[in-house]
């Protein structure tokens, strides 16, 4: 048995960085208040006075400016960590992630890397309104060229950062902001993880409940109370959104035969859109029930505390989608 | 400074290289054997010849969707260049890109691309690449005036000055974004004021006459890599063509145009040079004769080129292959 530690999700963040900051010197983090500010989540908190102002690069708000120098600096030797306060202010950078970072690999025939990591905050849940509590990660996993992960637990909050370092393309990772305050263990000495697979968080026979980043513990609490119903559900965590691992989603509707997708996105050309799509067309024959969506309320995410609620993924409404599907 | 015969040579063998390339490129399109857009560099072809030889191997260039001429100066040969127009797969970016997207990334030439201000800040994580590792090079940037509309430009501009970083911001001010005139765009149309506003050493020349852009160029290069920080160089040009090859010119006179032309950086050198006694007919003849065989050699290994094969379509989308997963 390895020894774990105790800490939040964002403490495992904070170190996965730190490990790499440590590792490798051409590693900097570069974004809006990361330095002086320690991080808007506190995630860089202390690493100014370890690694100065070169490598944790406080940036002007300007997103589409500090996001395509990440991608220049990426092209010209660099391994930058750019963290982007959330991601909806990450659409003033779209351009430079969307028209650059994605397509200069292929525009070039192959002969430009774009090892860029892109960090950003998801997801709502925090009473911040609709400029602040969405879930656009699908947007970004609909584009070819791009590596879109959402680190769930504390292992991969840790081992992403590290993993997307090494990988020649272009990492965003999606960090739900509902995560960070989680307590959880983390190995003293963490292994490596991969950027590729899905992983099976609960084993379960009766159905399949595909989820990813935020939701996972959702899906997860909602497991733990459909078992004492003797309601045994699978909880898939997707991990990458793009590619995703249609194997493991597969293996498991192929076990289970019902299936309850859990996405914090909106419903209408979603991420939970494409996994069903996928499902019909790669297990259709596998299935005994219609799938079923939990999503969130196609309203922009309000602000008083019931109505965020009731626009959001609750755990009773992941219990009541197994059960209907169960049924 | 005066001009000897060598220098007076070499700026006209730069310039037209790029007038027939294109001249040929726009017979080519005619003909359908290259498509989508072709955007002509006829009538600016002194900024090229005047800042890109002036750029050191080191150095990095990021170009826009007008850039057959940098590509060419760069040192890209010809024939990949036109290879890329036809599609082929020999071409600069294996067909990839075509004419708006020319990369040669072993001559450090990252690009055409064709979001206006897409590359400016790209040119700033350059300009951070090259300071934090010391490397000593910089990186020139070229855009129109009309980036300088762009939000990106203005991000960029803040960005590079703030940090200090080793980049030139070359402005091809050829007064027109596709239809839009730069008064009919901008509320102050004094480019250099702009950059200034960011603390920005700003300089303006004209970029109809070789030698003063060249003289620019390599004064700004010295200064940016001096350390003293970016510089924004505006040149001052005309495009004598239509914007793209779909572009029907409603928006400026006929005069206007022609009045552009009787200042043609090519005829102007040529003008003065023989006035002076640095250039003779035979000169000219004998450089016309050298890029005829350049092009005609490009052409022909264009159209020998290969198709890439359908099945390899999806390559070099990820540089890394991912584990059962797509």
């Amino acid at each position: 048995m390895t020894d774990t530690v105790r800490m939040t999700y964002r403490e495992a963040l904070r170190q996965g960085l730190l490990a790499a900051l440590r590792r490798d010197p051409t590693v900097f983090l570069m974004g809006e208040d990361v330095g002086r500010y320690g991080g808007t989540y506190a995630v860089s908190k202390g690493f100014l006075e370890e690694f100065g102002e070169d490598r944790i690069r406080d940036a002007p708000l300007s997103e589409s400016g500090f996001v395509g120098a990440g991608i220049g600096a990426a092209l010209n030797g660099l391994k930058p960590v750019v963290e982007v306060m959330t991601v909806n202010f990450s659409l003033l950078a779209l351009d430079q992630i969307v028209n650059n970072a994605a397509t200069l690999r292929h525009m070039s025939g192959g002969q430009i890397n774009v090892p860029v990591v892109i960090r950003m905050t998801t997801g709502g849940g925090r009473q911040l309104a609709a400029q602040h509590s969405h879930s656009l990660e699908g947007w970004y996993a609909h584009v070819p060229g791009l590596r879109i992960v959402a680190p769930a637990t504390h292992a991969d909050a840790y081992g992403m950062i590290l993993a997307a370092l090494d990988d020649p393309d272009p990492v965003i990772i999606f960090e739900h902001a509902m995560l960070l305050n989680v307590e959880g263990e983390l190995a003293a000495e963490p292994g490596p993880v991969d950027l590729d697979r899905a992983a099976v968080r609960r084993g379960g026979s009766h159905a399949t409940v595909v989820t990813y980043g935020g939701s996972v513990p959702k899906a997860l609490e909602a497991a733990g109370e459909l078992a004492k119903e003797g309601i045994e559900a699978e909880v898939v965590d997707l991990r990458s959104l793009r590619p995703l691992d249609d194997a493991t989603v597969m293996a498991s509707v192929r076990k289970t035969h019902r299936v309850v997708i859990v996405d914090e996105g909106w419903k209408s050309g979603s991420l939970s859109a494409e996994i069903m799509a996928r499902i019909v067309e790669q297990a259709f024959f596998d299935l005994d029930a219609p799938m079923i969506r939990v999503c969130s309320e196609e309203v922009p995410v309000p602000y008083a505390r019931h109505l965020e609620e009731a626009a959001l993924p609750q755990v009773a409404d992941v219990v009541a989608a197994v059960r209907q599907v169960v049924a | 400074m005066k001009p000897d015969r060598e220098t007076v040579r070499g700026h006209l063998h730069a310039m037209l290289r790029i007038r027939r390339f294109e001249e040929k490129c726009a017979e080519l399109y005619g003909a359908g054997l290259i498509r989508g857009f072709l955007h002509l560099y006829i009538g600016e072809e002194a900024v090229a010849a005047g800042v890109v030889p002036r750029i050191a191997p080191g150095d990095a260039i990021l170009a826009t969707y007008r850039e057959h001429g940098h590509a060419l100066l760069r040192g890209i040969p010809a024939r990949q260049i036109m290879a890329e127009m036809y599609g082929k797969q020999e071409g600069c970016s294996h067909g990839r890109g075509g004419s708006m997207h020319l990369f040669d990334v072993s001559r450090r030439f990252y690009g055409g691309n064709a979001i206006v201000a897409g590359a400016l800040p790209m040119a700033v994580g350059f300009g951070l690449g090259d300071r934090m590792r010391g490397t000593g090079a910089v990186t020139a940037c070229f855009f129109g005036e009309g980036a300088v509309a762009e939000g990106e430009f203005h991000e960029a501009a803040n960005l590079a000055s703030l940090w200090k970083l080793p980049v030139l911001f070359c402005c091809e001010n050829n007064l027109y974004a596709m239809g839009t005139a730069l008064d009919r765009s901008e509320a102050d149309t004094d480019l250099c004021e702009k950059a200034r506003s960011y603390r920005m050493e700003a300089r303006s020349v004209d970029g109809m006459d070789v030698f003063a852009v060249a003289e620019a160029a390599r004064a700004a290069l010295e200064y940016v890599r001096s350390g003293a920080g970016p510089l924004f160089l505006e040149l001052k040009t005309y495009r004598f063509r239509a914007h793209s090859m779909f572009d029907p010119e409603l928006y400026r006179s006929r005069e206007e145009v022609e009045a552009w032309r009787e200042r043609c950086p090519i005829e102007s050198l040529k003008r003065t040079a023989s006035a002076a006694g640095l250039l003779t007919d035979e000169d000219v003849a004998s450089i016309e004769r050298a890029i005829a065989t350049e092009i005609d050699d490009a052409v022909a290994f264009a159209e020998a080129g290969t198709w890439e094969p359908v099945d390899t379509l999806a390559r070099d989308v990820y540089a890394r292959a991912s584990g059962g997963s797509s």
